[in-house]
This record gives structure tokens, C-alpha cells and sequence, in this order.
């Protein structure tokens, strides 16, 4: 992986695009990119995008690997499928996005506040440990994320919403004490873990 | 002739015409009004006993001359089709019928309509004769061939496969021209990945293997008269010696050259052996044939390359080409692909504006993609050198900003100018500060390529770009001379697929334009026809304006200036005889009379009878079958309207529109083509002349007191269906607000 990171990259040359394609899922399709903009022209985000996909493509072929990595643009996709749709080439924009955002991560490069990276990851966390999410946990941690304090006021600002998902059987507070899990805990985390090595190896990622 | 002509009408009653029409009416019009011989009424009249009516007629000599009044003069060709007569033809259906409403209201003006298209059929008839055939015909069947590269081997290989003889001249002492200098061609087959081997040495062996192409290397053109069917050249030898041929047609295929890179410093070309044009590039891939490409300078393994498109192209730049050459970008990618081909690790670069890969290029498009060719939209501003590489100064525009990127090569992609000879109307439509200024500079002395003997000058005509002239949108391989075509990149720019198809056409061309020629009859868009144009020497002037304004360069001046007809060269579009002023020119079947006499055929209604009448001159072309095609879609327009087609509005004389409003016509419209850069004009120039010459008919209208509005040029497509009647009928809108035509009655 540290290889990786400090990979000699030069502009408007093949090395970042390769490492893309080595790293990323569908990575390989990022060079069949014509340009057009309908990806981004599409895509309800957009405006809100540092980096439309479109461009984000053109920096890969430029050899731009650290801004690409580091920024929080990938990171925007909704999975919306609208680029994909439209996409004169059919490139699997939006899995690509989700590729680099994925493998940005996994350098460590990926911006560490980012709301999207920090819920995926809590989400991750959560329902890694014993196979099924508890929604209680998730929602506390996720309105705990910033703090105490601001964790309170967003507790506060929902409280109606909470009562009521209560009174409906839809929430539980005794389970964030207790999170039940599935029948065998340790065999999920078993098969994650295989997973874990499988996809570590297709990447080349261990020996 | 020697028998009184002995007038025929014959009159359908098929299709409609019988239910909407009073046939009797018309035959008795045709009877009393239009004076004719025989008038017949007949149920179904392109039916075969229709036909046989007619042809018994014919043979019994009770007819000379015969007119139908049925269906456009456009359909039921096949039927209505007899030798050795006289044939005019009165649009009922499409051009009555089809077009107005089967009401009781309408059934008046719609009878009325009716009644003049057969008075006007009448009139006309009398007035033409038997087209005899151009008696000045030419019977070599032999094509010449200038040029030896792709376009002019296939045309060659083409015109000789369907068992013509064919000469073609090269210049230089091999053939191949730039292709040969090629080391791989885009791909031309499926799948359209890789570059593929050009084919020149088949081409080359397909020509040296064909009995009936006979090939002179190192040789010109230095002399070219005569005119289809007849052509005679003087073929020269760079060794000296000249040999004279005959032929009955040309062929130009003389190509393109290569735009001069030197113009282009700033991008580094002529600074470094390492930055090359595209033909460069090809020599360097040729010198390594497979293997790694070496750098010039050093000699050193290229390992990244950067190729700037549109270089000294599609800018408005002095010295710099504004239009795009239409091959380069594909050529890029399949450059690209001799680096990605020989080792996958060279790094190629494509900086391109805008990527247009014509033909089945897309494939090759995404096939260049795959192979990881990096295209990047940019503009390459400075190519410069540091440190022993290049150095490209470029703005990235998806990125927006500017970047420069070290590579080891440098391919400019320039363009292609066209081989065209001398431009014979850049003196003309030069103006006198041009010529002036001209004056000062130094003068590159262009060879011309044919070395006409006509008036009009050496060459054949620049469109514009300095390429050949050519019917761009209908006719691609039409010239303004009459069996001489051209194709290839000498009449625009193209890659080698296009001109190879473009070759082929040309090559057909040819081939109909000896036929044609052999018969005393017109090429194209005339083809077939036999009428040729005539003057009567007394009436004549000599002021020369049908030999200037002729659009093919067809009519010489004697020494006393009289015109003299080159009947083979003539397109039969009529110009010269829109163009005389005296009105001395004619064709057998189209002349001042045929037209003039039909227009005054018409009944006027009094200026108190609320019926307006509109004289139509619609271009045979594109305005009558538009006009025609309105009435198949039912479209409706006014009933006040008389349409008379015309071989082209250049042949329109002013005489027809003045008599028209003298005779009492409330408007006229004038339809022809679009003119202009974009013609669409099948005689290039007859409706831009029109244009022209009825700017000087508010002269006219003024010595009448009437209005400007009472006539009027529309430029109408094939396509305007819709469009048409629209015309029309604001037109007859417009006609109620100014009011009648004073002139009614007198």
C-alpha cells in the first residue's frame, strides 16, 4: 500500500490511470471517457461537486493522483444512476465513483471528515460486529458524531420523530444497551474477513 | 418540318379529374380557345389503351404535336413518353385538384384553374419543336485521368473495369501520391481497431494489369480544349515532348499538399528535427516498420509523443487553414497506434479541440481508447524545447488549466490544400484595394492543372478554400465544365475511404458524360435531353452577356463577338436566354414564346371581379416538385395561382415579368434555389443571377407605377412541402392588401 502512495506519478501520462484501473472497481473504463459532460450535466449534485465525474476522469488521465484521491467529490454520489443512464459510452460512472471513494479511503487519503465517509464507516462498524444493524446505536452515533453538545441539540430537534417511530414499535432504547446480533455473530465476522483477504488478494494487496 | 404542325389534346379524366373536374369544358376550351387539331377525353389516359389512343394518333400523322392535360409533368413519364413528337404536358391533378377543397364554393375557381392550365398547355405546345440533338457531338469514349494517387487509380481502375479506355497522368514518376508516402491506413473494414496496410501496391498493380489503362509518369497537362466527347490534350513529358490524345472525358484527381508547417513556429516545427507534421511522422514509422519510433534528433527510443490537432487549422489566424481537413483526427489515433502497438508503455497524447472521427471512426475512436491513448480537450499554445525534450505549453479545457507536459515527440496534425490550379475568379472578384496592395507582394506563381483553352480561363473554378468546384450538397463530383469532373481531395478535404467512394462516382460520371455526349444529348442534371440552344444572328447585339453569365463556360465569342455555342459543353439550363436582352436565344422546346405565350394564355378577370391572378415561375428543380409534393400531402393553396415551370430561374427574362403585369397579373413570384456560398442552385449560378437581375426590375415596376411588392424571388428546397403553399398563400394575402393590378383589361 505505501507503494502506492508515493507513486512517482507524471502528467498526461498512463501511471495514475494505471493504478486506477489495478485498484479501482471498474477503474478500467474511466479511459473510454469521450468527454461529453452528460454525466455531469446529469447528476442532481452536481453544482455541488468540487470535481463533476466527467472532470474528475480527465484528472485520472492527467496524472492529477493526489487531488483526486483527496477530495470529497466521489464522495457526493447518491447512487442517483442518472449518469449512468445517460452515458453515451455506457461507463459505470456511478461504481467507479464509489471505487475511488473506496480506495481513497483504504490509502487513507480520503478527506476524514467527510459526513458520507464517516456514516459509511459507522455503518460498517455497526453492522460488521454481529451481522445485523442496530438502529439505535447507529442514529446515536450518528448524532453523537460531532460531539456532545451539538449530538444533544440534533437529539432535541428529532425528539417528535423519535416518540413517535417508539410509539409505532419502530425503535427500541434498551437495545443500544443490548445489541442482539444474528444467530452467529462470529461466523459473519468469520466470512467478512474471508471476503476481506479474497478481495485484498484480487487487488494484489497482499502476498 | 415540312407538314403544318397538327396540335393533339388529350385530356385524363383518371384519378379524380373526371369527378372534379368539367372535362367537356376543357376540351372545349382546348377546342375553341386553344386551337387544337384533335381533342380527346379519355378515362384513364396513362392506361394502355390511353396510350395506344395516342400513339395511333401519332402514327396516323393526326397529331404532331401533343399536349396532355392530366397528372405533373413529373409523373407517368414512362407512359407518356413518344418519339419523334412534340410533347407538352398541363399539370391538372397536383397542380389543380390536389390543392383545392372539393366544395360547391370551390368548384368554380377550381374549374377556372383548370381552364387556363389547358389554354396555357396550348400555347405552349405551338410554340415547340421536336428537339433534333446537339448536332456537334463527339464520339471518343476515352477518360483521362489527372492525378495517380488513391482518387485517380480508382477512378481510373473503376471507369476501365466497365470496359472504358483510361490515361492517366502522374506528375511525379511513381503512383501511389500521398498515400503511398503512408505507412498505415485507418482502418476500412471490420472491426475498425488497428491501422491497416494502405493498399497502394495493390492499387498500382491493379492499374500496370489493366490492357486498357494507359499510364504516363513524370508527365502534364499542358494543353486541354474541346468539350465532352471531344476533348483534346497535350499530354507533356518532364523530359520534354508533348503527345496529343483525344478524349471524351476528364477526370481531376490532382489531390492535396501537405500545409507548410514552417507557418507554424511557435509550435516548434523547423525549431527541432523532434517535432514533425503528420507525413513526417508516417516516414519516421515507416523507417522503423513495427519497431519503437526514434526520436530524429538523437535517435533515441521515443517513449512519449504528443500530438497537437488542428495545427495551423480551423483558426482565422493569418497563413492559418479555417477549415477543418476532416482526416487528421483519425490519422492521430492511428499514429498513436503505431507507439501503443510497437510497447504499450509509451505514453501518446492527444491535445485535440474538438475530436471528429468521420466514417466508421467512432470504433476506432473507442479502439484508440482502450489501447490507453490519453485524448485531452486542450489547445496547444507553445511547443518549446528544455533541457533535450519538448516542452508543450497547453491549456487543459475540461480542467481549465494551463499545463505544460515533457514529451519526447511532437506530431502536428496540419491540413490539407487542395491542388486545384489556378484560381480563375480571384482577379474578378478581387477589389481594387486588393488589387492594389496585390501589387507590392510577391507573387507564387500557381500551375494550372488542365491548362484550358476556354475563355473562362485555365482551370476549373474554386468553390472556396481554394478547393474545387463541385456541387457540394447534390451533385459531389459536378463541375462548372461540362465532362470534366473532379474528386479526391482536390474538392474537399477527405481521408482515403472518401475518396476512394468519391473516385468511383466520378468514374461513373465519366462514363455517362461520353455516353451522353456520343448521343448529342445533355449531362447532368439535364441528362437525356436532346434540346440545345440556338440564336438568330440578325437580333443579335453582341454584348457578350451570355457568354459571360454562362455558369459552364459553354459559349465562345467569334471575332466579331457574336456568341458560338459549345453545345456539348451546354447544361440546357437556360441562362443565356434569360440573360439576352434582345431575346434571341431559344431552345426547340423552351424559348421567350413557350413561356411568354402561356402567361398571356391565361383569362385576366376584370379588375372588378375580385379574382386576382399570380404567375408563378417555379424552378423545375426544386420549387415545381416541392409545389407538386404539396399536392400529393392535399395541402391547399390559392386558386388564383398559374404556375409555369422553368428549366431554372437564371433563364427567367425580364420580358415574361413585364408582359405579366402588363397583362394584367396582380404578382409574381419567382421560386428558385437557395443561392449564395451554400447553392443549392443545380446550375450554380442561374437563381444567384436571377437574384441579381430582378433587383433591376423595381426599375420596371416604377416606369409602371405599381408596386415593388408585385414581385417577388423566393428561395425554395425540395423540402419546403409545407413551407410552399404558405408562401402562396400569404403572398395572396398580401396581393388583396395592395390591391388589383391597374393594368386589367387593357
Amino acid at each position: 500500500m505505501a507503494d502506492s502512495d508515493t507513486a512517482m506519478v507524471e502528467r498526461y501520462r498512463n501511471s495514475f490511470l494505471n493504478e486506477v484501473e489495478a485498484n479501482v472497481e471498474e477503474g478500467d473504463w474511466v479511459k473510454m471517457c469521450i468527454q461529453c459532460g452528460v454525466c455531469s450535466g446529469s447528476c442532481p449534485f452536481g453544482p455541488h461537486w468540487e470535481h463533476p465525474p466527467q472532470e474528475l476522469f480527465m484528472m485520472i488521465r492527467a496524472g492529477k493522483r493526489e487531488a483526486v484521491l483527496s477530495t470529497d467529490s466521489m464522495w457526493m454520489c447518491t447512487s442517483c444512476y442518472n449518469c449512468i443512464v445517460r452515458c453515451p459510452r455506457e461507463i459505470p460512472i456511478t461504481h467507479i465513483m464509489h471505487g475511488l471513494a473506496n480506495y481513497a479511503h483504504r490509502l487513507g487519503i480520503a478527506p476524514k471528515m467527510n459526513p458520507t465517509r464517516r456514516f459509511a464507516k459507522l455503518f460498517w462498524d455497526n453492522i460488521a460486529q454481529k451481522g445485523r444493524v442496530n438502529e439505535m446505536r447507529l442514529s446515536v452515533g450518528l448524532y453523537f458524531m460531532d460531539g456532545l453538545a451539538s449530538g444533544i441539540k440534533k437529539s432535541m430537534e428529532m425528539a417528535s420523530t423519535g416518540w413517535g417511530m417508539f410509539r409505532a414499535k419502530r425503535m427500541n432504547p434498551p437495545t443500544l444497551f443490548v445489541h442482539k446480533g444474528c444467530k452467529d455473530s462470529e461466523g459473519i465476522r468469520k466470512m467478512l474477513k474471508k471476503a476481506q483477504e479474497i478481495e485484498d488478494r484480487r487487488k494484489g494487496l497482499t502476498v | 418540318m415540312g407538314q403544318a404542325n397538327r396540335v393533339g389534346v388529350y385530356i385524363c379524366r383518371g384519378c379524380g379529374l373526371g369527378d372534379r373536374l368539367d372535362t367537356a369544358q376543357l376540351a372545349q376550351v382546348a377546342d375553341r380557345e386553344g386551337k387544337a387539331d384533335i381533342v380527346r377525353e379519355h378515362e384513364f389516359l396513362c392506361s394502355e389503351s390511353g396510350v395506344a389512343m395516342i400513339k395511333q394518333d401519332v402514327a396516323s400523322e393526326a397529331a404532331t404535336h401533343v399536349m396532355i392535360a392530366a397528372c405533373s409533368r413529373r409523373s407517368k413519364t414512362d407512359a407518356f413518353n413518344f418519339e419523334n413528337v412534340a410533347l407538352g404536358r398541363t399539370n391538372l391533378r397536383e397542380g389543380v385538384i390536389w390543392v383545392r377543397p372539393d366544395t360547391d364554393e370551390a368548384r368554380e375557381t377550381t374549374q377556372e384553374m383548370a381552364a387556363d392550365y389547358v389554354r396555357m398547355g396550348c400555347a405552349e405546345i405551338k410554340h415547340m419543336q421536336v428537339p433534333k440533338g446537339n448536332p456537334d457531338r463527339g464520339s471518343n469514349k476515352r477518360v483521362l485521368v489527372v492525378g495517380g494517387g488513391v482518387s485517380g487509380m480508382t477512378a481510373a481502375i473503376e471507369a476501365a473495369k466497365t470496359g472504358y479506355e483510361v490515361l492517366l497522368v502522374e506528375k511525379t514518376g511513381v503512383l501511389g501520391g500521398m498515400t503511398g508516402a503512408l505507412y498505415k491506413r485507418v482502418p476500412y473494414a471490420e472491426p475498425y481497431g488497428d491501422p491497416q496496410d494502405t493498399g497502394v501496391s495493390a492499387l498500382i498493380e491493379a492499374v500496370d494489369a489493366d490492357k486498357r489503362i494507359s499510364v504516363f509518369l513524370n508527365s502534364t497537362i499542358s494543353r486541354t480544349s474541346g468539350a465532352p466527347g471531344q476533348f483534346s490534350v497535350d499530354i507533356a513529358k518532364e523530359s520534354g515532348g508533348t503527345q496529343t490524345e483525344n478524349v471524351g472525358a476528364i477526370i481531376m484527381a490532382s489531390g492535396f499538399s501537405n500545409y507548410d508547417a514552417n507557418q507554424l513556429p511557435e509550435l516548434g516545427f523547423g525549431k527541432t528535427p523532434d517535432v514533425v507534421d503528420q507525413l513526417g511522422l508516417e516516414q519516421l514509422a515507416k523507417a522503423a516498420d513495427g519497431g519503437v519510433i526514434q526520436r530524429p534528433s538523437d535517435g533515441k527510443a521515443v517513449t512519449s509523443v504528443t500530438f497537437v490537432q488542428c495545427a495551423g487549422q480551423r483558426s482565422d489566424k493569418p497563413g492559418h487553414l479555417p477549415y477543418c481537413s476532416g482526416h487528421c483526427c483519425n490519422t492521430s489515433i492511428k499514429q498513436a497506434m503505431y507507439f501503443k502497438d510497437a510497447n504499450p508503455d509509451i505514453d501518446t497524447n492527444i491535445i485535440y479541440m474538438d475530436l471528429r472521427t468521420p466514417g466508421n471512426g467512432e470504433d476506432f475512436y473507442r479502439s484508440g481508447q482502450r489501447k490507453r491513448v490519453t485524448f485531452t480537450k486542450g489547445v496547444v499554445e507553445e511547443v518549446g524545447v528544455a533541457n533535450g525534450s519538448l516542452q508543450v505549453k497547453f491549456k487543459d479545457l475540461i480542467l481549465n488549466e494551463d499545463v505544460v507536459a515533457d514529451t519526447d515527440l511532437v506530431v502536428l496534425a496540419t491540413g490539407q490544400v487542395a491542388n486545384s490550379g489556378v484560381d480563375i475568379d480571384a482577379d474578378a472578384q478581387a477589389t481594387q484595394e486588393d488589387k492594389e496592395a496585390k501589387v507590392n507582394q510577391i507573387k507564387i506563381p500557381v500551375e494550372s492543372i488542365l491548362n484550358l483553352q476556354y475563355r473562362q480561363g485555365p482551370d476549373i473554378p474554386h468553390l472556396r478554400h481554394g478547393f474545387n468546384d463541385s456541387h457540394f450538397i447534390c451533385f459531389p463530383y459536378e463541375t462548372r465544365r461540362s465532362g470534366i469532373y473532379s474528386c479526391g481531395p482536390v474538392r474537399r478535404p477527405m481521408d482515403i475511404a472518401q475518396a476512394t467512394e468519391d473516385a468511383t462516382g466520378a468514374a461513373l460520371k465519366a462514363i455517362q458524360a461520353v455516353t451522353n455526349a456520343s448521343l448529342g444529348r445533355a449531362v447532368h442534371p439535364r441528362s437525356g435531353d436532346l434540346s440545345f440552344p440556338t440564336f438568330r444572328r440578325e437580333g443579335c447585339t453582341q454584348c457578350k452577356r451570355c457568354t459571360v453569365e454562362c455558369p459552364f463556360g459553354a459559349i465562345d465569342e467569334d471575332e466579331q463577338s457574336y456568341p458560338v455555342f459549345n453545345e456539348s459543353r451546354c447544361r440546357r439550363c437556360g441562362t443565356c436566354m434569360g440573360a439576352c436582352p434582345v431575346r434571341v436565344i431559344s431552345f426547340e422546346n423552351y424559348s421567350i414564346d413557350t413561356v411568354g405565350s402561356q402567361l398571356k394564355a391565361v383569362d385576366m378577370p376584370d379588375e372588378f371581379d375580385e379574382k386576382p391572378r399570380i404567375l408563378v415561375l417555379a424552378c423545375e428543380n426544386d420549387a415545381y416538385p416541392a409545389l407538386d409534393a404539396a399536392g400529393m400531402n392535399r395541402l391547399e393553396y390559392s386558386a388564383f395561382v398559374r404556375t409555369i415551370p422553368v428549366r431554372c430561374l437564371g433563364s427567367v427574362s425580364n420580358i415574361w415579368v413585364t408582359d405579366a403585369l402588363n397583362a394584367g397579373y396582380d404578382g409574381v413570384m419567382l421560386m428558385g434555389c437557395k443561392r449564395g456560398d451554400d447553392y443549392q442552385c443545380h446550375f450554380v449560378k442561374g437563381s444567384e443571377l436571377a437574384h441579381d437581375r430582378m433587383t433591376k426590375i423595381d426599375d420596371t415596376l416604377q416606369t409602371l407605377s405599381l408596386e415593388r411588392e408585385r414581385v417577388q424571388v423566393y428561395e425554395i428546397a425540395i423540402t419546403d412541402i409545407q413551407r410552399v403553399p404558405e408562401l402562396i398563400n400569404d403572398y395572396a394575402v398580401k396581393i388583396d392588401e395592395i390591391g388589383m393590378n391597374p393594368f386589367k383589361g387593357f
